[in-house]
């Protein structure tokens, strides 16, 4: 029975990573929505309640809009997105073959638009990449991440998981340091979460906007008064990338609300 | 131990150099055993302007920190409550936990108030500047000596 359990064990464990001290275990894992209050909770669950559905709607519009010099829209090439984007958003950062490295979903889109329609892209943070990503995430609400399976990956997830444990900015905190040594605390008051990029693109109470993940990680930096990396910059695809890795296995909740 | 060696040979130099202040903008003090015995600025610090200090957001205290503030509800659970720190602690052991906390312990999450190297990636508009000037090192000192049990 022992014996049995042991190679259970074995087994189970034989594929995953080995955690460095301070690392949460797989079954320890919480999404940022369970340390939030009820009202808030009511407020994401119900979907005529819940602010970030304005956004999905939003991108839906813009999902089936022709526009670039190719007049093409997303869904004629990709058709209806209740399937075809399914469990896509997912598994991004993915990685891109002719870029030879790890495209966020945001990214991803702005390719579509500059190869596929001859369009501009769309600027971080703007509410067109915002509503059209939110629409795309929402297929894949309720399903596994699976982001950082890729082998090619590797690297670029390795890199990030440097960058989260790394230490920077006048105040001298890493990641780490809030994210899985004092989750459940609380910092002025507010409860500190595990950083569960579960969400994304979510609707912010404080921001009173949907925002990005990127928006996230940038004010987390500039909050311990270190230089913020540019959106789109390798490090914070990177720090994206070993968050998603980090969640593997947690459902995407896409759009989800957080104080 | 290393940073205190560096800091008393810093001394060292600046007193040589008589009245030059130092490349790094900080003042220059020692380390004797676990603290600081001298003033960082030569005067006593204001008590009630370092209780200000600590209650501000920007001085960061109480992200972490409670205290006996019953003023405010926003405070953190990150450190321990601040309240008796000056039994616990002499004014020689505060004014260098709060100059370079890693000196007590090397792993700690306390930022180092009063230090400017070793740090990574800090801010366009933080760089070269400790986060709190020696004053207001010696405000807080002065006040955390009144928290007492
Ligand atoms: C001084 C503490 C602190 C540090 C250091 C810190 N954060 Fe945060 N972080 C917070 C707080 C507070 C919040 C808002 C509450 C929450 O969601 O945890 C937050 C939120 C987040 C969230 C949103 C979680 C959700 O449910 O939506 C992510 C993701 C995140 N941080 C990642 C990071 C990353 C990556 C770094 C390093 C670059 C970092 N944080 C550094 C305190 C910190
Ligand atoms: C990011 C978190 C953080 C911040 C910000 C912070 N501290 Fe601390 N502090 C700690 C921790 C954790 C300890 C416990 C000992 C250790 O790890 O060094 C501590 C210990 C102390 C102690 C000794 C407590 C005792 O009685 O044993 C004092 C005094 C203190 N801090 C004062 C301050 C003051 C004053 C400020 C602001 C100028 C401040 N701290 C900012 C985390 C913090």
């Amino acid at each position: 029975m022992i014996l049995w359990r042991a190679i259970a064990a074995a087994i189970l464990f034989a594929g995953i990573p080995a955690l460095l001290a301070g690392e949460i275990p797989p079954d320890a894992r919480r999404s940022g929505y369970s340390f939030m209050g009820p009202d808030t909770r009511a407020m994401q669950d119900d979907d005529t309640s819940n602010p970030g559905m304005l956004f999905v709607l939003d991108g839906e519009t813009l999902w089936r809009k022709k526009t670039g010099s190719a007049d093409k829209s997303c869904a004629d090439c990709h058709g209806d997105a209740r399937s075809s984007m399914k469990g896509v958003a997912a598994r991004y950062p993915a990685f891109d073959k002719a870029l030879a490295r790890p495209v966020t979903l945001d990214q991803r889109i702005n390719l579509c638009r500059t190869n596929h329609q001859q369009a501009t892209p769309l600027p971080y943070e703007s509410r067109d990449i915002l509503t059209l990503s939110a629409f795309v995430a929402h297929q894949s609400r309720g399903i596994a991440i699976t982001a950082g399976e890729d082998p090619r990956l590797a690297p670029f997830v390795e890199q990030g998981r440097k960058l989260y444990l790394q230490r920077e900015g006048q105040l001298n905190l890493a990641c780490t340091n809030c994210h899985d040594d004092n989750f459940d605390k609380r910092l002025a008051g507010s409860p500190i979460t595990q950083a569960q990029p579960t969400g994304y693109p979510l609707y912010r109470l404080e921001w009173q906007t949907l925002g990005s993940l990127e928006r996230r990680l940038r004010s987390c930096m500039t909050g311990v008064r270190a230089q913020a990396y540019e959106y789109g910059a390798p490090e914070l695809v990177a720090l994206e990338l070993y968050l998603m890795s980090r969640a593997r296995g947690m459902p995407m909740e896409t759009p989800a609300i957080r104080p | 131990m290393a940073r205190s060696t560096v800091c008393i040979v810093a001394t060292l130099a600046s007193l040589a150099l008589a009245s030059h202040t130092r490349a790094d903008g900080l003042v220059p003090y020692t380390i004797v055993g676990d603290g600081i015995a001298d003033s960082l600025t030569g005067m006593p610090g204001d008590a009630a302007r370092g209780r200000a200090l600590v209650l501000a957001r920007t001085t960061t205290c109480i992200l972490c920190h409670s205290g006996p503030f019953p003023e405010t509800r926003f405070q953190g659970d990150l450190a321990p409550d601040l309240s008796g720190a000056g039994t616990r602690w002499s004014t020689s052991q505060l004014r260098l936990r709060l100059v370079d906390a890693s000196h007590f312990n090397p792993d700690t999450i306390m930022p180092s108030y009063y230090r400017t190297d070793g740090l990574v990636r800090v801010g366009r508009n933080f760089t070269g500047k400790p986060i709190l000037s020696a004053t207001e090192i010696e405000d807080i000192v002065a006040f955390l000596a009144t928290l007492r049990d």
